[in-house]
């Protein structure tokens, strides 16, 4: 690829980019929200049009006018929301647009048994091709989406963070996939936050800042310091701030408990308690019950048995209703369907928790509506700064933001963090870090899931550690090693 | 033809000032139909915020009103006459009713097969010799009554019994009918009660009580839509329902509410209809929903939920009684008008889908 552009209305996404991948190669894009990643995999992927440059395939000049046609030269995508049909088998998603067909007539025995195939050979032969894909993990999806792109025949394939949604180990094995593929002269092309995962598998790197390539084919073993420097013309990659309020912590009230909370199959007598001013942060792979112990506390889902206890009450098991009126607050993994209402304004998605603080009988006083989110909003230096723009048009980190302004509105006493950093850059994830650190030395008892176990140990100030459901270990944060915690969490899963 | 092209321009037309604004002036109009970050945004900044989200669509939809007024003028005498527009609006009154509540559901992510057979129980049962004896405050009370009681029977098989919405309003429609036809041994039952019958043939400065029962209502559901917690929480409701519910919204107990809503609606509905007919009948509301809905959809509120106008639900309405009015006057056949209504919803969603295109990033 070679200078390409493409406009949207009022918004240069891409300014000149060029972009080299060899056959054979991992090579990785990386870039700060904004920077123009998705918009350059779009026009890859045939989804965007270029406004002007050069793609050339093999050699030759190509265009790419369709997703078809890029499929038809070789070039699969995996978006990072992944696109897969809920309501169809796992087998029919793999080969959705292309299916195995004759006169019409699918042949379901044999795309069953191709997609058996083409899941045993991403090393989950677990997943049943007839399972429908709603029913499954977002891992699992994640493979499946895997096995589509790998079910044409593959020459070039972009992944947009496979890996957030990932744990470690099945990051392990995505990486042994890629590797394979590779050695096939298979080329992908790898987007990721993680410096980590490009040390790892990367052969090259490619650094975008503001629709422009800053850097081209620098080797994967460039320093992080000058990587992070080119994307942000910032020094450090993660920026944890200082455990403040440490030396009060014993004094400080006990604000949430949650006293053997069971749910079979999901978590067992789970007991913990956070208090104020303090970060808590669980750690477990993906299934070991993190989200849905989450879940269970703000009331979205009905555990089997145990309590949740805020300021000394009992909350109602299952009515998130009564939780955030007693003061907790949850800002989901999924942002998108889980928290915002994309179309609407910030202020509206800021304000929608507590609306009634600005009507008197029902009758909103939007002026001072608008004036409590906007104030909020300022506070927590999202940008762009315009309270009125659709949310879902904001960046990871902002929308993020808006959530958290949510929270800050309504005043909790207890906030519940679910993956907050997922699918935020670097720059803005120190800047969460900090409001987090903020929130929690203004009184408010934090709760927070990650699968990165430094943003765990870097964030929280105490970790419990999750393996299948139940608290294995609980520590000082900063007295634990990654490796340690990685031991603990993946004990059981070992050969 | 002139009525497919010419709202255009109308639609584009503030989208000018905004361009200007955001300094793209110079790439020119047919590239601004792409999706892009938030022309939208830009747009309702732009415009004063009488009417939120879709005035553009509804201004269109002004546009295509007032050319059937030309269309209307130009092909009858009478069509410009004070009893004539009188005439449209009393026509338009009972339908805009039902169709507020219909605007309600819709946002908030449902939809209500049911009004039509709700009007008719309603109808029939405020019209029995019974709840004739109490005169005219016994049967309006009686049919906004049924009227919420069968609203709150299909909220809370929705909300709580977790059926669709689709198929709940369907059952309702079939056995509310049937209520209806039962409670009125298919008769038609004259309604006596002097005063009842007035609501429909008093007239205040020469515009009869329908039109401001209509007029009132549709003022008081835009209030309630736009200016209440309960109109903000509909439409995050159907926006994101999962959202709505992680945001502490009682989800399941608004949406029951919004049924009861449109109940209310066609128990006063009813009334209306009723006491212009004089009589009480299982046959009365046929179709309404079909009306109902085609006009909240060519007034620009998404079928899916979450965004919408109340004020473009009352212009369709308006849309399809002038179309209905110009037909009668030119002594035209209803089958040509039916397809005319058909097309003009087809062309509706059309528009709505390239307005709707633009994905949220």
């Amino acid at each position: 690829m070679r200078g390409i552009t493409k406009e949207f209305p009022g918004a240069k996404a891409l300014d000149g980019v060029d972009l080299e991948v060899e056959p054979g190669e991992v090579h990785c894009l990386l870039g700060q929200n904004g920077a123009g990643k998705s918009t350059l995999i779009k026009v890859l992927a045939g989804a965007h049009q270029p406004d002007s440059g050069d793609l050339t395939w093999d050699g030759e000049p190509v265009v790419l006018p369709s997703p078809t046609a890029a499929m038809r030269h070789g070039i699969s995508t995996i978006y990072q929301e992944l696109d897969l049909v809920d309501g169809l088998s796992v087998a029919d998603n793999i080969f959705l647009g292309h299916e195995r067909a004759r006169y019409g007539l699918t042949r379901r025995g044999e795309t069953a048994a191709a997609a058996r195939e083409l899941l045993s050979s991403l090393g989950h032969p677990e997943i049943a091709p007839g399972t429908e894909v709603g029913s499954l993990s977002p891992a699992q999806q994640q493979i499946v989406s895997m096995a589509r792109a790998l079910s044409h025949d593959t020459r070039l394939i972009v992944m947009d963070e496979p890996s957030a949604v990932l744990t470690q180990d099945e990051v392990g094995n995505l990486f042994r996939v890629i590797g394979e593929l590779t050695a096939a002269g298979v080329a992908v092309l790898y987007i990721s936050h993680r410096m980590g995962e490009i040390r790892t598998i990367g052969t090259r790197v490619t650094v975008l800042k503001d629709g422009r390539t800053v850097a081209g084919g620098l080797p994967a073993t460039t320093p992080t310091s000058q990587l992070v420097a080119l994307m942000t013309g910032r020094e450090s990659a993660y920026d944890f701030p200082q455990r403040g309020g440490q030396r009060a912590l014993p004094a400080r009230e006990e604000v949430l408990r949650v006293e053997h909370l069971t749910q079979p199959g999901s978590f067992e007598d789970v007991s913990f308690s956070v208090r104020a001013g303090e970060i808590v942060g669980l750690v477990g792979l993906v299934g070991s019950g993190r989200s849905e112990i989450l879940h269970a506390v703000y009331g979205a889902t009905r555990p089997a048995s145990g309590s949740v206890v805020v300021d000394g009450r009992p909350l109602p098991p299952g009515r998130v209703t009564a939780a955030v009126k007693a003061g907790v607050g949850l800002a989901p993994e999924e942002r998108k369907s889980q928290a915002l209402f994309l179309q609407d304004s910030v202020v509206r998605n800021v304000s929608i928790s507590s609306l009634g603080r600005f009507a008197r009988f029902g009758w909103l006083d939007r002026r001072r509506e608008a004036a409590a989110a906007t104030a909020r909003v300022a506070a927590l230096d999202l940008r762009p700064a315009d309270p009125q723009r659709a949310v879902g048009t904001l960046s990871g980190g902002n929308q993020q933001k808006a959530v958290l302004a949510r929270w800050l509105l309504r005043g909790c006493r207890v906030l519940l963090l679910d993956e907050p950093t997922r699918g935020v850059d670097v720059g803005a994830r120190s800047e969460l870090y900090a409001l987090v650190r903020e929130l929690a030395d203004s009184g408010v008892a934090v709760l927070f899931v990650s699968s990165e176990v430094p943003e765990v140990l870097g964030l929280a100030d105490r970790a419990l550690v999750l393996r299948e459901g139940r608290i294995v270990h609980e520590a000082e944060a900063a007295s634990l090693k990654e490796s340690h915690v990685l031991d603990l969490v993946m004990e059981e899963s070992r050969p | 033809m002139s009525d497919q092209t010419t709202p255009r321009p109308a639609q584009e037309a503030p989208v000018v000032p905004a361009q200007g604004r955001s300094g793209t002036g110079a790439t020119g109009g047919p590239s601004l139909v792409k999706e892009g970050p938030d022309p939208g945004a830009a747009r309702r900044r732009q415009l004063p915020r009488l009417f939120p989200l879709h005035q553009v669509h509804s201004l269109g939809l002004l546009v295509v009103l007032l050319l059937l007024g030309v269309v209307g003028a130009a092909t009858s005498g009478n069509f410009l006459t004070t009893d004539n527009i009188v005439n449209i609006l009393t026509s338009a009154a009972v339908i805009g009713v039902i169709t507020v509540g219909q605007t309600f559901v819709i946002i908030g992510g449902g939809i209500d097969l049911s009004v039509g057979a709700i009007v008719a129980v309603a109808s029939v049962w405020c019209t029995t010799v019974a709840t004739q004896s109490y005169g005219l405050g016994g049967m309006v009370f009686t049919a906004v009554v049924v009227g919420s009681v069968v609203g709150l029977l299909n909220g809370v098989l929705i909300a709580y019994g977790k059926i669709v919405a689709f198929i709940t309003t369907l059952a309702m429609m079939a056995s509310a009918r049937g209520v209806a036809e039962r409670l009125s041994d298919r008769q038609s039952q004259v309604v006596t009660v002097e005063s009842f019958n007035r609501i429909a043939t008093d007239k205040i400065l020469g515009v009869p009580l329908l039109v401001y029962l209509m007029a009132g209502i549709v003022v008081l559901g835009w209030l309630l839509l736009n200016r209440t917690t309960f109109g903000r929480r509909t439409f995050a409701v159907g926006g994101n329902p999962e959202a709505a519910r992680l945001a502490g919204i009682a989800v399941r107990r608004h949406t029951m509410l919004l049924y009861v809503l449109s109940g209310v609606c066609c128990g006063i509905a009813a009334v209306m209809l009723t006491a212009r007919t004089t009589s009480g009948a299982s046959n009365l509301g046929n179709l309404y929903e079909l009306d109902s809905i085609a006009a909240v959809i060519i007034g620009g509120t998404l079928l899916a939920g979450g965004r919408g106008s109340l004020f473009g639900s009352i212009l369709g309405v308006l849309v399809f009684t002038t179309i209905t009015n110009i037909f009668v006057l030119n002594n035209l056949t209803t089958d040509i008008q039916e397809i005319a209504k058909g097309l003009i919803i087809l062309v509706a969603v059309l528009l709505q889908r390239t307005r709707g295109a633009r994905p949220p990033a």
